[in-house]
């Protein structure tokens, strides 16, 4: 696979950093990588071109020869231009002024609009709304079925009076549920239309009746976000066929880079409202244009990142183990706790690719056995309480009771007990805020911190700065002023573990 | 263009086998070569009627059984992807002056940076050694290119071997219409005289079960359901492949979960529905389903199902729309696997097989 944008820019600018300066030629190539980095995202191409060109104008411009380090400047100037198209009109759903507020969903087969009508759905209803879903796709085989199954998962009522499978008419479907909300008093009306192709004008035709009957407050243009060039072209015919308010970005949990989402926003000029990131119901929050400008130049999703291991790394716990770790009682007990906290937070290596830079380290990451983890469990499992809180205790007899248990070998068992003794001495260092010294194990612990290390070190070497010229970093390095020490310590914590895993 | 394929001859249908291929409706012609696995051959109006062989040897690819199996030759009705495919060059010129427009116009169908620049380069190489200079001789050598990387010995179905059932696993990201495609297959499969049995391994998404039971009464096809909801898929899978085997279906299709491919648990239970498969019978095709709308990503999409399940072919979706699906040109370079199908439309018999010269001649507009 290819390395990321930042990867390649980096490589793009070494011959520079003798110069210092840029010339239109060094930009010039700067923008190849662009595009390339671009069209790899599936951004259209001809959103390529008016990107590029803007890029080059401001890239030309003095804020960039005056820069301290132009390179990095011309990255950030990238990702401004990135996230003034994606977040340009940035603003919350609408709700109207009398209720019911009606939402209206349209988009290609398979988008995934059916799921996130019931995730809209919940999302309203833990805001204290009374949403009531409106089966109006009455052409995929069992679309209304799906949709009732879905309402009854998130406790939603829904309005299905037609059996669907090509039977009924979604325009009184859709009519009727108006008037039915009205009577029955609930707050919105989120109406789930068939999928249908830009360039099939019957069903358009159908989608602007629809969308005549219910008067919607929003109609959302529902988008895969692994959709290629063929995103402007749809985007286009519903803007124009039915008229979008705005758009919703599915399936983001991929690995899609999900150009689409710059391609849609600057074709049509609508702000992308929500980002739906998963199988389950709540799958599903505000789009944060900042954060898609990273991901699209695949530049690390620091903030997400961060963000996810608040959600799941219980704060409490992390400050006793702070605690635990200076005063030096860390056990094989608290080991295990932390390995369980770290498989809460999902796949270590999906955690460690939203960071950015992830691509100098793919490699590492490709080879970590995330088994690796549960035999260290079943070993532990396999221990005595005693023999957890003491691992002085643990001669060679109860070493090799403990491998017959756990199904590994003693080897095993003792790489363990030695890797856990090295981790118990760093982690104390940490704690006293010390640097701890890792041979063998580049930037790995700690998840942010240790990690960002690993990255300045690297660059260090070139002897520029980089403190501020990556944007995203910078980004994270703001956030985690703002959420004071937690993050570091309960990240210290964790991150430890990893270090221990190979 | 079209296949021949075999399936066991039951007693019950060596009289019957004559009628049922003279109920087909196209103009057809059928030629057996019993060593040959599978057959492309042309449609002519002379129609040589020889529909059933008896001792067929089995295929050397076969798994070796102890009793060879009577086979009987199988038409399937003629379908074109053609309807589908929408030219790429409808607004630009058209000559060795633009060929960097060429590039950009294949970019615009998903073919990929580097891919699009490969393929200019081939046409003007080709161009030079020909002396092409006209738009009509330029486009010919375009479709050539194309057709070439898109052509691929194993494109046909394996539905040859006689080691029937013949189990298909299908499988793809969410919303590519993986169902869809099996209620067509099915169909078509039926019709074709095939008797066809159709697992519901999506026990995940809310109705999938009911969705693909829609589909199989339209097809007359059989459906292993769930005993309860939320089963285990590859116990689904498992009970449908004994189920199989018991009413000695040709055929057996299993319906899967989307799933994406960077959830390594959702991998995991795809390598647990092949496995358990594979304790049972054999799997002929594992056909990763791709929407003609996907970029880039599907590649990657390809790699990773790749990886787990083996896949054997793929079927791209949705090309009656707008979008090309050039990224099946990626897979087909990078990894080797063919595009078997087509989906073309949202009617049950909107499908075909996909065809390299007619898919590449429909890209870029030439005629005939």
């Amino acid at each position: 696979m290819f390395g990321n944008l930042s990867d390649r820019l980096i490589e793009t600018f070494k011959n520079l950093r003798s110069k210092g300066k840029l010339s239109p030629a060094d930009i010039d190539a700067t923008l190849r990588e662009i595009r390339r980095a671009l069209l790899e995202a599936d951004v259209a191409l001809e959103v390529v071109k008016n990107f590029t060109t803007a890029v080059r104008d401001r890239a030309l411009g003095d804020e960039v020869s005056k820069a301290l380090n132009p390179a990095q400047q011309v990255v950030q100037i990238v990702n401004e231009e990135l996230v003034k198209i994606l977040g340009g009109e940035q603003r919350k759903l609408a709700f109207a002024k009398t209720a019911p507020t009606v939402i209206m969903l349209a988009g290609l087969q398979g988008s995934g609009k059916t799921t996130l009508a019931g995730k809209l759905a919940k999302w309203l209803k833990d805001q204290g709304q009374t949403p009531i879903l409106v089966a109006a796709d009455l052409q995929r085989p069992n679309a209304v079925n799906q949709l009732q199954v879905v309402g009854e998962r998130i406790g939603v009522p829904v309005f299905a009076p037609e059996p669907g499978n090509g039977i009924g008419n979604p325009v009184s479907v859709a009519k009727d549920s108006i008037k039915h909300a009205k009577q029955k008093m609930f707050s919105v009306v989120i109406v789930d239309t068939a999928g249908r192709l830009g360039i099939d004008e019957e069903l358009m035709a159908q989608a602007k009746d629809i969308r005549k009957a219910v008067d919607p407050d929003e109609v959302l243009f529902v988008i895969d976000s692994m959709i290629g060039q063929d995103a402007v072209n749809v985007a286009k015919a519903f803007d124009d066929g039915v008229g979008i308010t705005g758009v919703v970005l599915t399936k983001l949990d991929g690995d899609a880079r999900g150009g689409a989402a710059l391609s849609v926003a600057s074709v049509t000029g609508k702000p992308i409202l929500f980002a739906s990131n998963g199988e389950g119901m709540d799958a599903f929050e505000p789009f944060y244009p900042d954060r898609m400008a990273s991901r699209i130049l695949d530049m690390g999703d620091v903030l997400t990142l961060i963000e996810q291991t608040q959600k799941n790394f219980d704060e409490s716990e992390a400050r006793a183990m702070a605690e635990k770790l200076a005063k030096d009682t860390f056990t094989l007990e608290d080991f295990l706790d932390q390995m369980q906290q770290l498989k809460k937070m999902g796949s270590l290596k999906s955690m460690l690719a939203m960071m950015p830079g992830a691509g100098q380290m793919r490699n590492q990451l490709e080879n970590f056995d995330e088994r690796e983890i549960v035999r260290t469990e079943a070993i532990i499992r396999s221990m005595t309480p005693a023999e957890r809180r003491q691992p002085k205790l643990l001669n060679g007899s109860r070493r090799s009771r403990i491998a017959k248990g756990s199904g590994m070998t003693v080897t095993d068992v003792n790489s363990l007990v030695n890797r856990f003794e090295q981790a118990a001495k760093m982690m104390k260092t940490v704690a006293k805020g010390g640097v701890p010294q890792m041979p063998g194990m580049p930037g790995m612990p700690g998840m942010g911190g240790g990690f960002m290390g690993g990255k300045s070190k690297a660059k260090g070497k070139d002897k520029k700065g980089s403190k501020s010229g990556n944007p995203a970093k910078r980004a994270a390095e703001e956030a985690a002023r703002a959420l004071g020490q937690k993050p570091g310590e309960a990240q210290s914590g964790s991150g430890s573990a990893f270090g221990l895993g190979k | 263009m079209a296949f021949l394929f075999w399936k066991k001859k039951r007693a019950a249908e060596v009289e019957a086998s004559v009628p049922e291929v003279e109920s087909i409706p196209e103009n057809i012609s059928v030629e057996i070569a019993p060593e040959v696995v599978e057959i492309p051959f042309e449609i002519s109006a002379e129609s040589v009627p020889v529909a059933q062989i008896e001792e067929l040897p089995v295929a050397p690819s076969a798994p070796v059984k102890a009793v060879p199996v009577e086979l009987e030759a199988v038409e399937l009705p003629k379908r074109s992807s053609r309807k589908g495919i929408r030219s790429l060059f409808s607004r630009i010129k058209f000559d060795l002056e633009n060929l960097d427009d060429l590039e950009e116009t294949l970019i615009q169908a998903d073919f990929g940076l580097d891919a699009s620049v490969a393929i200019v380069a081939a046409v003007k190489d080709r161009a030079k050694r020909q002396g092409a200079k006209t738009e009509s001789d330029l486009k010919q050598i375009l479709v050539e290119v194309i057709a070439e990387s898109l052509e691929n010995p194993a494109k046909a179905l394996n539905l040859s071997d006689g080691n029937t059932p013949y189990v298909l696993l299908v499988v793809g990201v969410n919303g590519v219409g993986k169902t869809t495609t099996i209620g067509k297959l099915s169909k078509w499969l039926v019709q074709g005289g095939f008797k066809v049995l159709i697992g519901a391994a999506d026990t995940f998404r809310a109705a999938a079960v009911d969705q693909v039971a829609t589909w199989a009464e339209r097809a007359g096809a059989s459906l292993v359901r769930p005993k309860q909801e939320g089963q285990d898929p590859a116990s689904v899978a498992f009970e449908a492949t004994e189920e199989a085997l018991v009413t000695s279906s040709d055929i057996l299709i299993i319906d899967t979960a989307g799933r994406l491919q960077n959830k390594a648990d959702l991998m995991n239970e795809l390598d647990k529905i092949r496995r358990v498969i594979e304790k049972k019978a054999t799997i002929a095709e594992v056909l990763l389903v791709i929407d003609a709308t996907t970029g880039q990503n599907g590649l990657a999409q390809a790699k990773a199902f790749t990886e787990v399940a083996k896949v054997t072919g793929v079927v791209l979706t949705k090309l009656d729309g707008t979008a090309k699906g050039g990224i099946v040109y990626s897979i087909q370079q990078e990894l080797g696997i063919p595009v078997k199908l087509v989906g073309v439309g949202e009617g049950i018999d909107d499908f075909a097989f996909f065809d390299a010269q007619e898919f590449a001649s429909g890209l870029v507009g030439q005629e005939g």
